[in-house]
């Protein structure tokens, strides 16, 4: 038998996961977006050193204190220049006759900055205390605002870093607990058929025509205002969980549909395997990349809902920090003229959004990495 | 002597490309033939030698990440716009932007193209009528009635019955021929001067294949168009080709005429494919010596009176319908190294029957007795799946598709390890030796073992899934169309080995196929299915010589032949059931 040499001999033993990492990577934007994802999910695991700030340190004297441009080179007084980051320092003005502050640049005082200087010490995860941050002002005390201080004077910069942690969060075991449900209940639909099949499906179809915001504010509106900020977090995920079931039961029902029929698991029938085998060993494997992919675009579904929630004041609250929380403060008309980069943690929503539907869309085109053979 | 008549698409040294993870793939590599007016050419070649390619590089509807890199196609247009153009008008199609309007004025009008597989080349929300009137009007300014006047006309020319009644039906009311044929009158639309066809017949049966081919004919002698004719069937080739060119690996290994091509072929590529074919459609004689050798032994398997109904739902809320008799009151015996073969078209319910006797269906009605080794008789119809398992040890199945039959995400050695693993025959270090010892008794190398199934060619994939088959040592294996989706030099090596695993462990076979010429190399004996019922049975030389039944003369008279020389001997029949 002569073989077609034109075939590369590379492929021959490349598993399902090798084959669709090569598919996924010739989906640039796709990489982009894995790539930002990782670094918001970095950035969520090591908020405490990366923020220069404690979130919560007030100041009265940088009350809507505006942002400050990062200068990389420093003249000297000898008249030469030396590679020192710093920024410029800002003098608080107050009018005498409306009392209304204003900043204005003041050359003569700058704060310089260094990589990994001390902070105030934080609890790092609440298990032991770190004082380095990851940028910090060479003279301790001093402060500096990357992005601009809120109405309290609080860091936005390290406000946002702490809202990553949240926001990311909620929306990754937000879609854990859907997936479990939506797994368990989407695999008995599809696998079994019949009247299991008919009425799951119609407590999904019921599920999908109630509308969803009116619920989520209802079942958070019902949540008691006193309780701990942790117990609101899991309450809050558990009730965007509870909605957010129904598409991944779909995706789910619809794989076990589609395997039932292919002659791959009538052999293994054949062969005598058991049910459990059948679903565990045959089937489930060719639906995992599937899944994973409908999870990528299942969190930035979660992401915007806690986003909207906390807006209405109905999600988490202070002093928890979520980026729903930040973009609270920026409700009003005062906020957009006075302080514009109050709306900051929305291009973090945004960016994070975005990368993971960049993500969640090169998956799933890469999630069958047998579609198309050979070419 | 006769004056050739004139070319009208001059290929030269076309070079097609995909660009693949290793670089370039050359799917087309250095193709050159001329098409001449009225004439047929045959392009000929098994799966992946690139006949597809070339023949959508012409229209330059090649899917991305394909396109050409070097060559010509020269279409004189002189000879194929009918009168739109005068004098000589010769355009190179290779050079023209994809996307450009020059090119899309050619498309359709110039030179037309029909696929294989006609539901999906048609809309299925638009009637037959509007999508031959769209045809139309792309090209020439007329209006709508006129348009549907031209589409009746059209129909007619493909004889299809009633045509100003079913110019206004769907894609789903035609059947598979006549959605062919509604595809052809669409690519007739604007007489166009030549016809690419891309494997037209093979997604139907052999009675509406010989229909459709010779419809394909008589239009082009109506109308003195050229013809690019696709295909993997050397029979085809016999019964409409004036030209071969035979196509391998992207490259033209040889091209003639038809007469020369058959009887003197001069390339070894072509030698071989004509051989397989001549090989098959007469008994093989290694089985023949073989039974005169060893006697058939006694009846293993007795089915009798086996029916099966479908219930087709009609929605959730209207539960009752007829039930649809798949397998009607079907009775056969098979006897301990014997080959049954089951023949029949589409829709007749010979898969049905197969996966009836597996239990992979639930029957509705009859019995399936089966002496296992130990000597009891059973009805496998009545047992539970569990206890279903011990027989389904003895009896095993060769699935028709080797893509879909074995899961893509195991290796070799998980998927034929898996029936000896959850039957606890074999384990660890046994069950990889076992595993080796059936990978060579199939004819594939050890190393086979940790690659997947995407590594592997459709024929070699069939073998896996017979390794599969024969690894709990069954003695009835049930092949469902096993070489149906394979070339024809695979599939006689197939079958070979096949014969071979049957001489070796002692095997029956119940063969089910659509192809009577591979049912008259393997089997001993023939059962013809038509409508779900055996119309008729016996000894296969019997039967393909001799029939009885209305319907296998049918069958039989629509087979092509591989002999240039035979067309136009025989007679075709068609068999239309008196209710």
């Amino acid at each position: 038998m002569t073989l077609d040499t034109r075939q590369h001999p590379s492929t021959d033993q490349a598993s399902q996961w090798r084959l669709m990492w090569w598919a996924f990577r010739r989906h640039r934007l796709a990489v982009f977006g894995l790539f930002l994802v990782a670094l918001l999910y970095f950035i969520a695991a090591f908020a405490e050193v990366l923020a220069p700030y404690d979130p919560d340190q007030s100041n009265a004297r940088a009350i809507n204190h505006p942002p400050q441009a990062l200068h990389l080179i420093k003249a000297t007084p000898d008249g030469g220049w030396t590679i020192q980051p710093h920024v410029i320092g800002m003098a608080l003005k107050r009018d005498p006759i409306t009392l209304a502050t204003t900043f204005t640049a003041d050359p003569a005082r700058t704060v310089d900055i260094t990589l990994f200087g001390k902070g105030t010490p934080v609890k790092m995860w609440g298990l032991f205390t770190i004082e380095r941050r990851l940028l910090a002002a060479k003279v301790p005390g001093e402060r500096f605002y990357l992005i601009g201080a809120d109405r309290l004077g609080r860091d936005m910069l390290s406000r946002i870093i702490a809202g990553t942690r949240i926001s990311m969060s909620i929306g990754l075991i937000g879609v854990l607990m859907s997936l479990v449900l939506g797994i368990f209940l989407g695999g008995v639909s599809g696998y079994f058929g019949g009247w299991i099949d008919a009425s799951v499906q119609r407590i999904v179809e019921f599920k999908l025509a109630m509308p969803t915001i009116p619920i989520w504010l209802g079942l958070s509106a019902a949540l008691p205002q006193d309780w701990p900020p942790t117990w609101r977090y899991f309450a809050i995920t558990v009730i965007l969980s509870l909605i957010g079931w129904t598409e991944l039961a779909r995706v789910v029902r619809g794989r076990f549909l589609a395997l039932r029929t292919e002659d791959f698991v009538t052999a293994a029938r054949l062969d005598g395997c058991s049910q459990l085998r059948i679903i565990f060993r045959h089937m489930l494997p060719s639906m995992v990349s599937h899944i994973i992919a409908s999870v990528s675009l299942a969190i930035p579904m979660m992401i915007i809902a806690e986003t909207s929630l906390s807006f209405l004041g109905l999600g988490l609250l202070p002093p928890t920090i979520s980026w729903g929380v930040l973009l609270k403060e920026a409700q009003n008309v005062r906020s957009i003229a006075e302080a514009p980069w109050l709306f900051s943690p929305g291009v973090a929503v945004c960016v994070a959004v975005l990368a993971l539907n960049f993500l969640g869309d090169g998956l799933r085109d890469a999630a069958d990495p047998y579609a198309q053979e050979g070419r | 002597m006769v004056i050739a008549p004139p070319p009208v698409i001059e290929i030269r040294n076309l070079v097609t490309e995909f660009a693949t993870r290793h670089g370039p793939f050359r799917a087309v590599d250095d193709v050159s033939f001329t098409l001449h007016r009225g004439k047929t050419l045959c392009l000929v070649g098994e799966s992946g030698s690139g006949k597809s390619v070339t023949a959508r590089s012409i229209l330059q509807i090649v899917d991305p990440p394909g396109r050409i890199i070097s060559g010509e196609v020269k279409l004189h247009r002189h000879h194929t716009a009918r009168g739109a153009s005068q004098g000589d008008n010769i355009v190179d199609l290779a050079a023209l932007d994809p996307r450009s309007a020059a090119i899309r004025a050619i498309r359709g009008r110039d030179i037309a193209m029909i696929f294989q597989e006609p539901m999906s080349s048609l809309s299925p929300v638009h009637t037959i009528g509007d999508q031959i009137g769209e045809a139309i009007r792309l090209h020439e300014s007329v209006s709508r009635k006129e348009a549907r006047a031209r589409a009746i006309e059209l129909l007619r020319k493909v004889e299809i019955a009633n045509p100003d009644k079913t110019v206004d039906r769907y894609p789903f009311e035609y059947s598979g021929g006549m959605r062919q044929r509604a595809m052809i009158a669409m690519a007739l639309a604007c007489s166009p001067g030549v016809l690419i066809a891309d494997e037209p017949t093979t997604a139907l049966d052999v009675t509406t294949q010989a229909e459709i081919l010779a419809l394909i004919r008589k239009l082009q002698d109506d109308d003195g168009m050229s013809v690019l004719f696709i295909t993997h069937d050397m029979g085809v080739v016999a019964e409409i080709a004036d030209e071969v060119a035979v196509m391998r690996f992207g490259k033209i290994v040889e091209q003639g005429d038809t007469l020369s091509i058959f009887e003197k072929p001069q390339h070894d590529y072509t030698k071989m494919l004509l051989g397989s074919v001549k090989q098959l459609d007469r008994p093989s004689e290694r089985r023949l010596k073989r039974r005169a050798e060893k006697p058939l032994g006694d009846v293993l398997l007795k089915v009798s009176g086996l029916t099966k109904a479908f219930h087709i739902d009609r929605g959730a809320f209207f539960k009752k319908t007829d039930p649809l008799l798949a397998v009607n009151e079907v009775s056969l015996s098979l006897r301990a190294g014997e080959n049954l073969g089951i023949v029949g078209e589409s829709g007749s319910g010979k898969s049905t029957l197969g996966r009836c006797i597996l239990r992979v269906y639930d029957t509705s009605a009859g019995t399936v007795d089966y002496t296992a080794k130990d000597g009891v008789t059973r009805n496998l119809a009545a047992l539970s799946e569990t206890q279903l398992r011990a027989a389904r040890r003895e009896l095993r199945m060769v699935f028709q598709d080797p893509m879909s039959s074995l899961n893509p995400r195991m290796t070799v050695a998980q998927i034929i390890g898996e029936p000896m693993l959850v039957n606890g025959l074999y384990q660890g270090r046994a069950l990889t030796d076992r595993v080796g010892e059936l990978l060579e008794l199939v004819g594939l190398p050890k190393s086979a073992m940790e690659r997947y199934p995407h590594a592997f060619s459709g024929g070699q994939r069939q073998r896996i899934g017979i390794a599969r088959a024969i690894a709990l040592d069954p003695r009835i294996i049930i092949a469902d169309e096993a070489t149906s989706a394979l070339d024809v030099s695979i599939r006689t090596q197939v079958l070979d080995l096949l014969l071979d695993l049957q001489e070796r462990l002692d095997l029956s076979f119940i063969f089910i196929s659509h192809d009577i010429a591979v049912i008259r190399y393997f089997c001993d004996r023939i059962a013809v299915m038509y409508k779900g019922r055996i119309v008729e049975s016996g000894p296969t030389e019997q039967v393909c010589t001799d029939p009885q039944h209305p319907y296998t003369q049918a069958l039989l008279s629509a087979v092509p032949h591989p002999d240039p020389r035979m067309r136009g001997t025989r007679i075709r029949t068609r068999y239309r059931e008196t209710s």
